[in-house]
């Protein structure tokens, strides 16, 4: 794809209406003479930097003080867990969201990055694991599963929409039934424990803070990149596959190529997601890929909402507040019966998950506020509450 | 130019599988003809499973993903039957209708009302497979359940050549599997309805068009495909036991029997099972720990070349 061919695709127009693009994106989009005001900066860093907003710094501000003012318990066991889970499940928003593909084999390729830690870095089984050096695993691990996402892509863009979801979930269950079997190299049911982060510059990096501002590190690069990539040229093309592939192939945009590069960008965050997951947890087990957890990471995605990247990560901390304290309100073995039922509620009433609930009460906020003020001339612009 | 090119792929495939058949004959015939039988059996499970499945999807472009936890529900509820009666084919009876039952109840209380909405029925499915199986588990604990096959199935048959005994009820399950495969294709050719739901799975607008209540239509097939789903659990209950984790395996078998033989088609759904069944015993039998990767080299050859299935037509 040569830029001149962007730059007419964007130019035209044709891009644009066809795609419902988030509020600032649309505002980007439509106004170039805005982001030329200001010189000396790459014009992308200077959008970008227009993007942050004084909520996000906010949110930014929390995240940083929140460990400062909590246990370390809920340090470790929500903040890390909930920011590692939300890597994860961004892989799966940017892919679902703004692709269109959802794919529930994303926990597959988290699993295939945190198995390939546990078996070239060191676990409790020595005879399996090669104990090669951090620095060295962890840019393998990333690369094995990034490899997988692509032949996963490569199976699956081969057919459209609901096929996605099938033939990704019968990835996701084969991978899981093979590290159940298979002895010689995951370890079967027993799975490979022990792992653990390495001990660099004197911190053990699986203490409580350490691993909270470690996954914290990865999930706010992530989520900038992601927000980057979905207002790049690639991404606005790949919400224009989403909502008409046909027409963007007349186009001359390569359709497979921009999904398998979806595919493979999403992997590289689920990838990440994954190792920071299997140093959290100590261990990897055929139940960590289980179908459970792969519907799980659907369940935390849609959750959140998949029309921004910060879905994930609310959905993730619903996800693990409901997981570490419905338990005490109700008995323990239900916790599925809780999250199928939150995720069943949120399908049927809510598609676009908190974040549509959340800008659902605000235009009618504003709606009765409007009406109030008796100003009936004023139209809210109220957004679609369903997509599909 | 195509189809020299198919010619001969699908002859060096027939060739590999020749060499594989004339070796496993010499080098152990009593476990290859075993194997085959137990793969024939499993392939006829999976079909009675699976063809639920794809005529649902072939209709109503709705991937029912609580297709397992129905085949559970139906395991469980012959179970308790089978206990309270002591009458097999009652079990049969039950487990098919209460499966048909919470079907026809998920179509025409959620399903409906989303109609179009691919992924958001599907994710509805999702969580409703999430909810059925944490309450099954509830109810029935994790422990085992086995049924008892009837007694006039009991024990093996003997006299076969090679094999010398076999057991009546495995076999029993190849008859039922045919017979069912028998009845969905008179059902669908030869009846009112069935000419209505081939003529949706072809072209549901113009259905709707020519005056047929689709509802209606889609509310006997979705029942129907979830009861061949509970009548395979009532089946499977005997020969492989119930125990949370089946309704995965199952769906799983669906979902590959249903990509491999191509969606809608029931006789996709034969090719496909006989494939998968056989596929997973003869890994079983020969590469215990490697048996899932046939599989899936199965899934991969089909979408590599024939990405709709091999029975499958354009949507």
């Amino acid at each position: 794809m040569s830029a001149a061919k962007w730059r007419r695709a964007m130019a035209t127009g044709a891009v644009a209406p066809a795609v419902a693009l988030p509020g600032r994106m649309q505002l980007v989009a439509s106004s170039p003479e805005r982001v030329r005001t200001r010189d000396g900066w790459p014009l992308a860093l200077q959008r970008w930097i227009d993007g942050i907003s004084a909520w996000q710094l906010a949110v930014l501000a929390g995240l940083v003080i929140f460990p400062l003012v909590v246990s370390p318990f809920i340090t470790f066991q929500i903040g890390a867990q909930a920011l590692a889970l939300g890597l994860i499940a961004l892989s799966l928003t940017f892919l679902g969201g703004y692709g269109g593909m959802v794919s529930l084999a994303q926990m597959t390729v988290a699993g295939i990055a945190g198995y390939a830690v546990a078996i070239l870095g060191s676990s409790s089984a020595a005879e399996i694991s090669l104990n090669w050096p951090w620095w060295l695993v962890v840019p393998c691990a990333v690369l094995i599963a990034t490899v997988c996402a692509a032949g996963i892509a490569w199976l699956s863009v081969r057919t459209e929409g609901i096929y996605t979801i099938m033939i990704t979930l019968a990835i996701g269950v084969a991978f899981f039934y093979l590290v159940l079997q298979n002895y010689s190299l995951f370890n079967g049911w027993q799975g490979l424990h022990k792992v653990y982060p390495p001990t660099v510059f004197g911190i053990n990096w699986r203490d409580p803070l350490p691993i909270y501002f470690l996954t914290l590190a990865c999930a706010l690069a992530s989520y900038a990149f992601i927000s980057y990539i979905v207002r790049s040229p690639f991404g606005i093309a790949l919400q224009g596959i989403r909502e008409n592939p046909r027409r963007m192939e007349s186009l001359g945009f390569n359709v497979v190529a921009h999904r398998v590069a979806a595919y493979v960008v999403a992997g590289v965050i689920a990838a990440i997601g994954g190792v920071l997951f299997v140093w959290y947890n100590g261990l990897i087990t055929p139940g960590s890929v289980g179908t459970s957890w792969l519907i799980n990471i659907l369940v935390i995605a849609v959750l959140g909402g998949m029309r921004h990247p910060i879905g994930p990560f609310l959905g993730a901390l619903i996800f693990v507040l409901l997981q570490t304290f419905a338990i005490d309100v109700i008995d323990r073995e239900r916790f599925n019966l809780v999250i199928g039922g939150v995720f069943l509620a949120i399908v049927l009433f809510s598609p676009d998950g908190l974040l549509g609930l959340w800008s659902f009460a605000r235009a009618r906020l504003a709606q009765s506020r409007a009406g109030i003020a008796r100003s009936s001339s004023v139209s809210i612009p109220s957004r679609p509450m369903s997509r599909h | 130019m195509h189809r020299t090119r198919n010619i001969i792929g699908w002859s060096a495939l027939a060739l590999v599988l020749l060499a594989f058949s004339i070796w496993g004959l010499t080098h152990n015939a009593r476990l290859f003809l075993l194997t085959v039988l137990n793969g024939l059996t499993l392939a006829s499970l999976y079909f009675i499973v699976a063809s639920g499945f794809t005529l649902v999807f072939g209709l109503m472009r709705n991937v029912n993903l609580a297709h397992g936890s129905l085949y559970l529900l139906g395991g469980y509820v012959g179970f308790i039957v089978a206990e309270k009666t002591g009458w097999w084919v009652l079990a049969l009876v039950a487990g098919f209708l209460t499966a048909a039952v919470v079907g026809l109840l998920i179509q025409t209380v959620i399903l409906r009302h989303m109609q179009g909405q691919d992924l958001r029925q599907t994710m509805v499915t999702i969580g409703l497979s999430i909810l059925i199986a944490d309450l099954l588990l509830w109810g029935f604990t994790a422990e085992v359940h086995q049924m008892e096959a009837p007694a006039w199935l009991k024990g093996p048959i003997r006299g076969i050549p090679i094999i010398n005994a076999y057991s009546a009820y495995r076999m029993s399950l190849l008859v039922l599997g045919v017979a069912i495969g028998v009845a969905l294709w008179l059902f669908l050719n030869r009846t009112r309805v069935g000419m209505m739901i081939r003529a949706g799975v072809d072209d549901r607008a113009m259905l709707a068009a020519s005056g047929v209540n689709v509802n209606l239509v889609f509310a006997v097939t979705f029942a129907i495909g979830a009861g061949l789903a509970g009548l395979g659990g009532v089946i499977g209950a005997v020969e492989l036991s119930m125990v949370p984790g089946e309704d995965t395996r199952f769906l799983l078998a669906s979902l590959i029997v249903v990509i491999v033989g191509g969606m809608g088609s029931v006789a996709g759904a034969a090719i496909g099972a006989a494939m998968l069944g056989l596929a997973e015993t003869f890994g079983l039998a020969y590469a215990p720990t490697y048996s899932v990767v046939f599989t899936f080299v199965i899934l991969v050859a089909v979408l590599a070349f024939r990405p709709r299935g091999l029975m499958g037509r354009p949507a």
